[in-house]
């Protein structure tokens, strides 16, 4: 293993801003893993973590075949400052690539890394959500043509996630990791844990199962672990949205993961005064909890369930 | 009279409302077929210079309602969250709400809202955003108009007394503002940048007023007889006439030069420095003649961070 620099900064009262790399295996670029590019984003920095410290298992074992680069975070600043975005300007650096490196502090920043991954056959990131709450783990492949990319869609299935998602891009997502990637020939994936805030260590174990998995599959590494499902892909536009009509305090009977049905009570809205329901959250069709808000208080025409219907 | 354009509920006994003040002629109680302008700002909770705007024209208008032939709506608050508490974006979504347009009736409170406005601004003759920069930068009143757009808009940006047109380069992340999506509607709408975040600059509001007047003027919707001495804009319409000055160093830039200056080459335009160390880290100078048009404002700055924008001297000349 190698722990490199991929990119620095001189800052004026903080330490110096670093991205750190580790390198695994050979210097052949197979395989990129990108952790968490917001201040928030302390589960796909633990994920990173624990995948290092597996990574530097194998390689001991002699079980790493080809080169992978290992980032476990774009943005060290804002996780040490508690802010999401980058501290100055409030910037989202997933929202910068390919970045430009004569530009703006997080264009920069995001050119630095870029010019160090462009070139990888495969990419990873460990991405969030911008809506508070809880994912069912999946891989999610971004389409940058009109129609889905079957190929890669097939590929991500070898992650053995429960769900492979294919998601249509907004103007805005043309900006983020994932998608300038892809412009750059990479195969790239994002993949998605239970938490953002917060540290889920099971499911950052599955995380780390699946990208291994994966790495096993295209002949990166020879691990022997756990087969994961028999992903189902979905398509973004597929998921269902509940919204909540009512605004208050929120009590959720369910969880991701959960199988629930047509008309299925799937939450209560409480008023925020005098306690009593005055609202109720219903499906509206027969599937899998994706995604379950994880606020106590609700605005109204709020997305609390995404539901991966069954199709 | 004042509507409310969209209304949600919020979780703990407050509403949060889009306001708008419709002005129409007096005495008019049908308005099918009249003239309509719609003033709008606060996307941005930090950007202020348009409630001075706001303000006024609604004062001067009302004070002159005579003189009203056409409808003029005035939506001084697009994000009342991000006013109300210093935040550019929308507060408690942390979210830039001109990233969200044209929204969804279907959608997310938000997205909810963004189509709620769109639905109400759509049909205007004319669509006014003004923006205030942001806190970092100040800039001379202008109006920004993307490439796919310019045949529809020159004409009314011309008419408006700003001292600069920039047309920019189509970019699918743009895609997703105010602006564009009324544009892509037909509902001609020109964006407004001037002065800095978080203050009023009266100077640069009077002289958008004065704009925003003979705009209603030769639009038919509004006839004060007054002569105005409209400035003829500098206009940039070719994607190399800007020179972008960007900080080599992270430090305290103390600024030299005002924003509106005329700079040479080599000029010193501000200085970065370690007041830890006492030490210049990096002399900020001109890379060429031209009009200082954008500089810094807020002091801190790290690596990258934007420093001025020099429109070239050939562009600057050209009109002067």
């Amino acid at each position: 293993m190698e722990k490199k620099i991929l990119f620095e900064m001189t800052g004026l009262y903080r330490d110096d801003f670093r991205i750190v790399g580790y390198q695994f295996g050979t210097n052949e670029k197979s395989a990129c893993i990108v952790g968490s590019t917001r201040g928030n984003e302390n589960q796909q920095l633990y994920v990173c973590a624990k995948l290092i410290e597996r990574l530097k298992s194998l390689e001991k074992q002699g079980l790493i075949k080809k080169g992978i680069l290992v980032v476990p975070s774009v943005n060290t600043y804002s996780l040490n400052t508690k802010k999401r975005f980058w501290g100055i300007d409030n910037t989202d650096i997933n929202r910068m690539f390919p970045g430009y490196d004569q530009g703006e502090t997080t264009q920069r920043i995001a050119a630095g890394l870029f010019d160090n991954i462009k070139d990888y056959q495969y990419g990873m990131q460990l991405a969030s959500f911008y809506m508070p709450g809880n994912f069912l783990p999946h891989v999610r492949v971004m389409n940058i043509a009109d129609k889905p990319n079957q190929e890669l869609l097939n590929l991500a299935a070898d992650f053995g996630m429960p769900y492979v998602i294919a998601h249509q891009p907004r103007p805005y997502d043309t900006a983020t990791l994932n998608y300038n990637w892809q412009v750059w020939d990479t195969l790239s994936f994002s993949i998605y844990t239970t938490t953002t805030d917060e540290v889920d260590h099971k499911s950052a174990m599955k995380a780390i199962d699946a990208i291994l998995s994966f790495l096993s599959k295209q002949g990166i590494i020879s691990y022997k672990g756990h087969e994961g499902y028999i992903s189902k892909q979905i398509s973004s536009q597929d998921i269902v949205t509940i919204r909540s009509k009512k605004a208050g305090f929120y009590h959720s009977f369910v969880k991701v993961g959960d199988r629930v049905y047509k008309n299925q009570v799937l939450a209560e809205v409480i008023d925020a005064f005098e306690g009593h329901v005055i609202g109720r959250v219903v499906s509206s069709d027969e599937g899998t909890i994706l995604f379950a808000r994880n606020e106590s208080k609700m605005y109204a025409n709020t997305a609390v369930f995404k539901i991966a219907p069954d199709l | 009279m004042e509507i409310i354009v969209t209304q949600v509920e919020l979780p703990v006994d407050e509403n949060l409302s889009v306001k708008k003040m419709r002005l129409i002629p007096k005495g008019v109680t049908n308005i099918e077929g009249l003239k309509r302008i719609s003033i709008v700002t606060g996307i941005h909770g930090d950007e202020l210079e348009g409630q001075y705007v706001c303000y006024q024209l609604s004062s001067i208008i009302q004070e002159n309602i005579d003189q009203l032939q056409g409808i003029v709506d005035i939506y001084p608050a697009l994000n009342p969250f991000g006013i109300d508490s210093i935040s550019r974006g929308i507060p408690a979504f942390d979210l830039d709400m001109n990233r969200i347009f044209p929204g969804r009736i279907d959608g997310d409170m938000n997205e909810y809202i963004a189509a709620k406005i769109i639905e109400d601004v759509q049909g205007s003759d004319l669509c006014i955003d003004i923006h205030a920069s942001n806190i970092f930068l100040t800039e001379v009143p202008q109006i920004r108009i993307n490439q796919l757009h310019k045949d529809m808009l020159l004409g009314y940006a011309n008419n408006a007394n700003v001292d600069f047109i920039w047309v920019h380069g189509a970019s699918t992340v743009l895609e997703s503002t105010f602006a564009h999506s009324l544009n892509v509607l037909n509902t001609p709408t020109i964006v407004v940048e001037m002065g800095v975040g978080m203050r009023i600059t009266k100077r640069y509001g009077d002289q958008l007023l004065d704009g925003i007047f003979n705009l209603m003027n030769l639009l038919s919707i509004y006839d004060d007889k007054k002569i105005r001495n409209i400035r003829k804009p500098i206009i940039s319409d070719g994607n190399d006439d800007v020179l972008f000055l960007n900080a080599p160093v992270s430090g305290i830039f103390i600024k030299e030069k005002e924003h509106g200056s005329y700079v040479w080459k080599d000029e010193v335009i501000g200085n970065i420095v370690n007041p830890l160390s006492g030490q210049v880290l990096a002399i900020i100078q001109a890379p060429g003649n031209g009009w200082l048009f954008t500089t810094r404002e807020y002091p801190v700055v790290s690596e990258g961070s934007l420093m001025g924008r020099i429109l070239k001297e050939a562009v600057y000349q050209e009109v002067r």
